[in-house]
C-alpha cells in the first residue's frame, strides 16, 4: 500500500544498482526532482528506459550511472542534440553505453503491453525503417486471420517507474492531467512506482469522473515536491522553462562545465530547492 | 533579406503552408513543419486539424511550441489523448491525411535520416533519432517534407533509413506492403518538388521567385531533374508575410523568457 515519504527515502527504498528504471513524462510532468535524488544517491549500472530521454537522462548518463538506454528520441526537444548522451555513444565517455532504439509507436505499444501483462506488443510499424535491422528486439508476426505481417516488440516491464503528477489525495490516489503522455502505462507496467506530486488535497470528490487517476494501490510511494518537474512543467501549476532547455545545450556541450553545473545545481541541492525554481513560471491567479 | 522583400526561408514556410487544406488532419513535425502548419491555420485554413505527437488533437497555439509537448498545445486543443492512443487509434488507425516532416538528410526518393551521420554502431554524429517519424511516414495518407537545401542535407545516399519514403523508387512501398502514398511534396527554400509518377524521384516543378536552376543544383547532392513545364512559385502575399513574421516574433519573445509572465 502507498506510503507518503520524503523523496530521499522514497528513492532509497525503491531504486537499487542494476535496476531497469523508467523516469517517464512526455515533455510534460518530467520527474526531474526524483532523477536528481537518484543522482545524489549515486546509483550505478542502471538500464534507463524513456521515450524521450531529454535533460534528466543526459545528466544521469553524464554522471556515469547508465549502462544502457532504451529510447525512441534522444534529443533536447526543439533545441537539438543531447550532448552528454552523444559523448557516451560516440566516445564511450564517461563509460560505454549500450543502446536499444525504437520509434515512439514501438515504445508506446511496448509500455501498453507491459501494463496489459502481455509479453509483447503487436502493431503496424517499422516498415522500411532502418531500426528493424539494427535492433534485434524488433521482430515481426503474421496475423493469423488476414496474413498481414506486423511488427512485434517485447513489452516494457521496468523494476521501478518514477513519474511526477499534479496532486494526490490524502489516501494516496494520484491525478495526472494535461498531456498525460505515457505515465499511466509506465506505472502499471512497472513492479513498483514512485510518484512525486505538486500537492496533497483532502479528496478528489470535485473532479470530473473520467480524469486519469492512478488508484493508491498501484503506487509504492508518494513524495510531495512542489516544482519537482522543473524545467518541464505541471499543467495548471507552472509553465515550461523553455529558456532552461536552451541553456542546457551550452552547459552539456562541455564536460567540465557540465560537472560544475551538476555539483552546484544537483549534488549540493535537495528536493526542497525546486519550489523556488518555478516561482517566476507560476500562473497568475 | 534579398531585394525581393522576403527571405528564402520565409518563401519556404509560406509555400509549404499553401499546400495544406482547410479539411486536412495534419500530424505536425517540430521545426519548419510546425511554422508552416500554423501559418496555414492563421491564413487560408482556419479549421485545419493540427496534431502533435504529445497527444494534442486540433491544437491552435498562439506561439510556435519549442517542443512537441509545450503546455499551450494542450490548452488550445480540442482534446488531448495519451501517447499510445495517439499512435494506435489516430495514426495507425488511418485518420491522418498529411504527415508533415523535416529532415536532417534526405535522398531523391524522399527517404529521411534523422538518426546518425556515419555508421549506426560507431556514428560520427549521433542525431536524436526518429521519434514518431517511422510510423508517421508509413501510416499518414501522404507525406509532405520541408527543409532548406544544402549539399550535406540533400544527398545521393542517406546514412540511415529513419523514415521510409519511396525506398529505391518505383513501387518499392507496395512491395513492402505499405499502402499509403508516401512523400508527395517537397518544399525547399528554393523550389517545390513532386515525385515523378513512375520513378518516384523528386522533380522540381516550381522555382521560387528569382531562383535559378543552377542555384537549385548547386545546393543539392544529386543530379536534379526539372519538369518540362516549370512554374514560378507566387511570391508571399503581404498577409502571409505578416502572419509568419508576427508568429515568429511572438515565439522568439516567449522562448527567450521575455514572455514568461504570460506563458503559463
Amino acid at each position: 500500500m502507498v506510503k507518503f515519504l520524503p523523496l530521499k527515502q522514497a528513492v532509497a527504498e525503491n531504486l537499487k544498482d542494476g535496476d531497469t528504471v523508467a523516469f517517464e513524462g512526455f515533455t510534460h510532468l518530467i520527474p526531474t526532482a526524483a532523477a536528481h535524488e537518484a543522482i545524489r544517491q549515486g546509483f550505478r549500472n542502471l538500464t534507463l528506459i524513456r521515450m524521450t530521454p531529454d535533460l534528466i537522462y543526459d545528466q544521469m548518463i553524464g554522471m556515469g550511472m547508465a549502462k544502457k538506454i532504451v529510447f525512441s528520441y534522444v534529443g533536447n526537444p526543439g533545441v537539438g542534440l543531447l550532448r552528454r548522451a552523444r559523448d557516451a555513444i560516440e566516445n564511450g565517455f564517461p563509460r560505454s553505453l549500450e543502446i536499444e532504439e525504437h520509434s515512439h509507436a514501438g515504445m508506446a505499444n511496448a509500455y501498453e503491453a507491459g501494463a496489459s501483462g502481455l509479453p509483447c506488443a503487436v502493431f503496424r510499424g517499422y516498415r522500411g525503417a532502418g531500426l528493424a535491422a539494427v535492433n534485434p528486439n524488433i521482430k515481426s508476426v503474421t496475423c493469423p486471420f488476414t496474413g498481414e505481417v506486423l511488427a512485434a516488440v517485447p513489452s516494457i516491464r521496468p523494476d521501478v517507474t518514477f513519474i511526477h503528477a499534479q496532486k494526490a489525495d490524502k489516501k494516496g490516489n494520484v491525478l495526472v492531467e494535461g498531456i498525460i503522455g505515457i505515465q499511466k502505462e509506465a506505472v502499471l507496467a512497472a513492479k513498483r512506482a514512485v510518484v512525486t506530486v505538486e500537492e496533497v488535497v483532502d479528496n478528489f470528490d470535485d473532479l470530473h469522473p473520467n480524469l486519469t487517476v492512478l488508484p493508491r494501490w498501484t503506487i509504492a510511494a508518494i513524495s510531495v515536491v512542489p516544482g519537482g518537474s522543473h524545467p518541464s512543467y505541471a499543467h495548471g501549476y507552472y509553465a515550461r522553462d523553455n529558456a532552461a532547455y536552451l541553456e542546457w545545450d551550452e552547459i552539456a556541450a562541455d564536460r567540465e562545465k557540465f560537472q560544475a553545473w551538476m555539483q552546484a545545481n544537483v549534488i549540493d541541492k535537495s528536493a526542497d530547492d525546486f519550489g523556488a525554481r518555478v516561482e517566476h513560471l507560476r500562473k497568475a491567479a | 533579406m534579398s531585394d525581393t522583400g522576403f527571405t528564402p526561408n520565409e518563401m519556404m514556410t509560406i509555400a509549404a503552408s499553401r499546400a495544406l487544406r482547410n479539411d486536412d488532419v495534419c500530424f505536425v513535425g517540430i521545426g519548419a513543419p510546425s511554422a508552416a502548419c500554423n501559418v496555414a491555420r492563421l491564413t487560408h485554413a482556419p479549421d485545419i486539424t493540427l496534431i502533435y505527437e504529445s497527444g494534442t488533437i486540433g491544437t491552435a497555439p498562439d506561439v510556435l511550441p519549442l517542443s512537441i509537448g509545450d503546455g499551450e498545445l494542450c490548452e488550445t486543443a480540442v482534446t488531448t489523448v495519451a501517447v499510445p492512443e495517439m499512435f494506435r487509434y489516430w495514426l495507425q488507425g488511418g485518420r491522418i491525411s498529411i504527415g508533415f516532416l523535416g529532415a536532417a538528410q534526405l535522398d531523391k526518393f524522399g527517404n529521411i535520416n534523422t538518426t546518425v551521420i556515419g555508421g549506426y554502431f560507431h556514428p560520427k554524429t549521433r542525431l536524436p533519432g526518429g521519434g514518431g517519424a517511422p510510423e508517421i511516414a508509413t501510416s499518414s495518407k501522404e507525406i509532405y517534407i520541408t527543409m532548406a537545401q544544402t549539399k550535406r542535407g540533400m544527398v545521393e545516399k542517406i546514412d540511415f533509413f529513419t523514415s521510409f519514403g519511396h525506398g529505391e523508387g518505383g513501387d518499392h512501398r507496395k512491395r513492402l506492403g505499405i499502402e499509403t502514398s508516401g512523400p508527395t511534396l517537397l518544399i525547399t527554400d528554393l523550389a517545390i518538388w513532386k515525385p515523378d509518377p513512375v520513378s518516384k524521384e523528386f522533380t522540381v516543378v516550381s522555382l521560387h521567385p528569382g531562383v535559378t536552376r543552377e542555384q537549385v543544383q548547386d545546393s543539392c547532392g544529386w543530379v536534379v531533374k526539372f519538369a518540362e513545364a516549370l512554374d514560378e512559385t507566387p511570391a508571399p502575399s503581404e498577409l502571409e508575410l505578416k502572419t509568419l513574421r508576427d508568429l515568429q516574433a511572438r515565439t522568439k519573445a516567449a522562448h527567450e523568457g521575455t514572455g514568461k509572465a504570460k506563458a503559463a
